[in-house]
């Protein structure tokens, strides 16, 4: 699929130029009519606005292809576990991978990779598998992308699915990557909203752009299977049902040891409260003015009986705390029942790893600072005086 | 050693704003940059320069001819060498096809021991350049890295993950992703910018690059954009200002215990 | 923004565009922090010299970049001075230091002295004052007595800056008491010298990130061939230093009102009183005016006098004291104004206007008070019109 431009009908009106949202067409110098560089993604904006019909875009002959991904079918889901735990992220990937299986008519599967995990397998159907693919090989003990990507890819060219899902974690976007070139498939990051063109059978995965300051919904047409990684906390996972069983199938695979070795895991967040996973958080940002100051943020997140602390990516890049604690594209996405951010002004590539919190109440002393658009209450006020009487008031 | 750092040119995204009447990105008066986390890697391989003499640091870019701009600036902090792929044929190439350009351009270079990527790029956001570069290229990465030490041919990498990092240990070659915790990327020195203003960077075309044309730009891309809009923007709640903090306060407590929210 | 064309070469232009974006990179975050502990600028120096910017004074054969044009220096200087002066003058001391060596020092000297300034390696400091000696130089006390293949150097030097930071020193001491000042002789001393230690280091009102320290030498044996020029030659070498470092000063003044222009402009731009920004009121817009004609007319002077320097000019200590002395009159006028144009804020510390007024006062003090400026241009009249009518 590409762009064509037919110049003889082109006026060079420059109407498509200013809707590329990609900044691929300019007007040329010597007679104004329209040319389109690198940059084009046949998103198809353009085509809509030409006035005269000069833009289209030429679709190419993938009827090959299509037969083949005609075989694939099913929807797989990464089954993310780390010593032995299943991550969160993988319960709420089962809950949406259900809804959307349903739609099409298909099997809910998931893949579970590691050493001695084949326990986990029964808490995978209660949360909504139908069927659980097993690798459990001592070469996949500890992560690494390598051994894990052989597996996954072996997978799925034996049982060929249509989709496969991951956790937009430092796992699931390390690895899968890798899948995704090793099985000749398109895979999408980070995407936050996930449905099914039920007639095409495509996987409609809409994830942020631009810093979040666009929204791009992205399709597979051809290659089989539909990859995508979805950022944790977007879903949320099925009322476990106790009891409720599937097909397991262990798969023996011949796998190399890992080239890469872990000599050594350290947690950071030993003592803290990680905000992933957090029901309370209490976030500062550039207000907060100095490292010293979290002080004021830890005694409300105490007052509030153990909530975490964030951070904006201004507090983590002055240096005032460290990355854990970032929320926002670059850091985690959060989804608390209380998000109270405290001097953070809601730049956007903040407000995509908050914004759907239950309930966020920011305070600072801005009173068109952005973060206002997002709270459900604001207090424009000193943090220094507000964040003190709150924590107060919390104790009474 | 050959290090080849491979850099994207992106538009400041903190800087784009949405025209709120035709739902379109307003690019203009928005600088085209490096991208901040090729930033540190380049700097983790001048750091490795630093300290092992005799290495060579080579960096690679896919893009339009103004991306010149970026090498020029790795030049100026101290880069040996310089690849702009460049070429019509790599339009419209999402990470599939990028990967697989990138990985043929890195192929006509002296092998190298370490390929470096920043972790993702600002505008896609899709971290998945480098791990797929790898695969192509048939070398291990490790992403999300933050610290390496190189001795006699093995890397030892920090590589952070959600609630802290794991100590890893390969064999060279390998790939690498890179956090900003990494460093502070240096900027350009005056000697570095004078040798970078002489330079002459001619493009490696797709022909030159060797790549097979099947596996290049929007036909070979498995993904397709079909729809581009605006996030829908989330109404603000109540705002209080004017107030006694206290009694701002008490009023939010009182109103999270009446919904039993604390 | 519109601005004066001074002819600048592209090196300059290059160099104003570098430093103005390392300024603001690197020391407008971290000076507030700089200045309240009063910590030294150890990494903003080193990156400095990584990025070739510590020889821009030094010329090419010793390693710098120097070619005849001293405006990059001096826009160096200025561009850091604009964001903090407490960083530029632990800069700009690195060039005082080695200026006696530049003017006085034979080539092997330089040969070795310049080259590790030049990279930055090594920082250089200026020690002239002492506690009885400050504009009456020639007061000095520090003796040098010669001993064998050495000197044996005693006494106190007062104020110095870039004391204990730097490697280098050029000492001034007293070789031959009875000569007065031309009894003084100049020396290169190294840190880690035996009998040469630090004294304490000063809590200053202004440029608190910068380091102003005692250097104390007790039986200190400095070995011969670090002698700058012949004995007794010390103060040609001090004064004519400062006719090439008060520019210098100069610089600093200009770069440090136009910061402070900056942020007034600025906030009166966005700060509302009676439902308008305040910039829409006369009385104030005409104080911004002031403000912006003094800081040009300083950078118009402090700019011809480097460009006439370079192009041969002679006598021009009278020209040297002018810049000093206007600039740094310009610095604390505009810095104490700007602190007026932001009111309340202006005064409090989460602004930066009023560091930049504390700063600002030391530029009419140091490198010869502007009263000794004056004398200076005071003496130059005085003997120019008595040599004109002779004629």
């Amino acid at each position: 699929m590409a762009l064509k431009i037919d110049l003889d009908l082109c006026t060079g009106c420059g109407a498509c130029v200013a809707t590329c949202p990609f900044g691929a067409l300019s007007q040329r110098a010597e007679d104004g009519k329209v040319d389109v560089n690198e940059a084009c993604t046949a998103c198809g904006a353009c085509v809509d606005v030409c006035p005269v019909g000069a833009l289209t875009l030429e679709v190419a002959d993938r009827s090959a292809m299509a037969a083949e991904a005609e075989q694939y079918r099913g929807l797989w889901v990464y089954a993310e576990q780390r010593a032995g735990q299943l991550q969160d992220v993988t319960l709420e990937l089962l809950g949406q991978g259900r809804t959307l299986a349903d739609k099409l008519g298909v099997e809910l599967s998931a893949v579970l990779l590691g050493h001695q995990v084949r326990g986990l397998g029964d808490k995978l159907f209660e949360y909504g598998a139908d069927k659980v693919y097993l690798v459990d090989h001592p070469a996949l003990e500890n992560y690494t992308a390598e051994p894990y990507a052989e597996a996954m890819s072996a997978l799925v060219r034996k049982y060929k699915p249509e989709a496969l899902l991951a956790g937009a974690t430092s796992i699931g976007r390390g690895f899968i990557a890798r899948v995704a070139i090793q099985v000749n498939a398109g895979l999408t990051a980070d995407c936050t909203e996930l449905d099914v063109d039920v007639e095409k059978r495509l996987l409609l995965q809409t994830r942020p752009a631009f810093g979040g300051n666009i929204m791009a919904c992205i399709v597979c047409p051809d290659h089989r299977p539909q990859m995508a990684t979805v950022r944790p906390k977007v879903f949320a996972p099925l009322a476990p049902v106790p009891g409720r069983t599937g097909e397991l199938i262990e798969e023996a695979l011949n796998l190399k040891d890992p080239v890469v070795r872990v000599l050594e895991t350290v947690n950071a967040m030993q003592n803290e409260v990680n905000v992933a996973g957090a029901e309370f958080i209490v976030t500062g940002g550039r207000g907060v003015g100095a490292p010293e100051n979290f002080k004021l943020l830890e005694d409300l997140a105490d007052a509030l009986g153990g909530a975490a602390i964030g951070a904006s990516r201004a507090a983590v890049d002055a240096g005032w705390i460290s990355s854990f604690h970032q929320v926002g594209q670059t850091g985690k996405t959060v989804r608390p029942k209380i998000y109270i951010a405290c001097g953070v002004s809601g730049q956007i590539q903040h407000l995509v790893g908050m914004s759907s919190s239950d309930t966020i109440i920011a305070i600072n002393k801005d009173p068109d600072a952005p973060i206002f658009g997002v709270a459900d209450i604001g207090i424009v006020g000193d943090l220094f005086q507000v964040v003190p009487a709150l924590t107060k008031a919390l104790r009474r | 050693m050959h290090i080849v750092v491979c850099v994207k040119q992106v538009p400041n995204t903190t800087q784009v704003r949405i025209n709120p009447e035709t739902n379109t990105l307003i690019r203009d008066g928005v600088e085209s940059i490096m991208n901040p986390f090729d930033e540190n890697a380049l700097e983790m391989a001048l750091q490795l320069k630093e300290k092992h003499p005799g290495t060579k640091v080579t960096v690679v870019t896919m893009g339009p001819p103004q991306a010149v701009d970026i090498l020029k600036e790795a030049v100026g902090r101290g880069a040996d060498a310089v690849v702009l792929l460049s070429d019509r044929a790599f339009a419209g190439s999402d990470t599939w096809a990028t990967s697989y350009a990138l990985s043929t351009a890195i192929g006509k270079l002296e092998k190298p021991d370490l390929v470096l990527f920043g972790k993702q790029a600002i505008d896609g956001d899709t971290a998945q350049v480098g791990p797929g570069v790898a695969v192509w290229l048939g070398m291990p990465c490790i992403t999300y890295a933050r610290a390496i030490e190189i001795a006699d041919g093995e890397a030892t990498v920090e590589r952070l993950y959600e609630d802290g990092y794991e100590k890893l240990a390969v064999s060279l070659p390998c790939a690498l992703t890179v956090l900003k915790e990494a460093n502070v990327p240096r900027m350009a020195s005056l000697r570095g910018k004078m040798a970078a203003k002489k330079l002459v960077i001619e493009p490696m075309t797709a022909e030159m690059s060797g790549a097979d044309p099947a596996k290049l730009g929007l036909n070979a891309s498995p993904t397709r954009v079909v729809k581009i809009f605006s996030p829908p923007p989330k109404a603000g709640g109540v705002k209080w200002q004017g107030e006694e903090p206290e009694v701002m306060a008490q009023r939010l407590v009182d109103l999270l215990r009446e919904r039993k929210l604390v | 923004m519109a601005e004066l064309n001074y002819g600048l070469s592209e090196l300059a232009l290059e160099i104003r565009s570098m430093v103005r974006e390392f300024a603001e990179a690197r020391v407008k975050p971290v000076r507030a922090e700089l200045d309240e502990k009063g910590i030294f600028p150890t990494e903003i120096l080193r990156e400095l010299g990584k990025m070739d910017l510590m020889g821009l004074y030094i010329p090419v054969e010793y390693g710098g970049t120097f070619e005849g044009d001293s405006m990059p220096n001096l826009i160096a200087v200025e561009e850091l001075s604009r964001v903090c002066i407490g960083v530029s003058v632990s800069f700009a001391a690195n060039g005082l230091g080695a200026d006696p060596i530049l003017i006085g020092a034979s080539d092997e000297q330089k040969k070795k002295y310049l080259p590790p300034l030049a990279s930055g390696e090594k920082w250089a400091a200026y020690a002239l004052t002492e506690p009885n000696a400050g504009s009456d130089a020639g007061a000095i006390r520090t003796t040098a007595v010669k001993k064998g293949d050495k000197y044996i150097l005693n006494g106190t030097k007062q104020w110095i800056t870039n004391g204990g930071e730097a490697d280098i020193y050029t000492v001034f001491a007293v070789t031959d008491k009875n000569r007065g000042a031309r009894g003084v002789s100049a020396f290169i001393v190294e840190k880690g010298t035996p009998g040469f230690r630090f004294g304490k280091k000063e809590d200053k009102m202004g440029i608190r990130a910068s380091a102003t320290r005692e250097l104390i030498f007790e039986d200190c044996e400095v070995p011969a061939e670090n002698l700058i020029g012949r004995e007794g030659t010390g103060f040609i070498w001090a004064m004519k230093t400062f006719d090439v470092s008060r520019p210098g000063i100069a610089a600093q003044g200009v770069g440090l009102a136009q910061g402070a222009l900056d942020e007034a402009v600025a906030y009166a731009k966005v700060r509302e009183q009676f439902g308008r920004p305040i910039i829409a009121n006369q009385g104030l817009s005409w104080l911004l005016a002031d403000m912006a004609t003094k800081v040009e007319s300083a950078r118009a002077l402090t700019y011809a006098v480097v460009q006439s320097i370079d192009r041969g000019v002679k006598d021009y200590s009278k020209f040297s004291a002018m810049c000093k002395v206007y600039a740094s009159d310009v610095a604390m006028q505009v810095t104490t104004d700007a602190v007026q144009v932001l009111g309340g804020y202006g005064f409090m510390r989460e602004y930066p206007v009023e560091k930049m007024m504390r700063d600002a006062k030391i530029l009419q003090i140091y490198e010869g008070t502007n009263q000794i400026q004056r004398d200076i241009i005071g003496l130059a009249l005085n003997k120019e019109y008595a040599a004109a009518a002779k004629k």
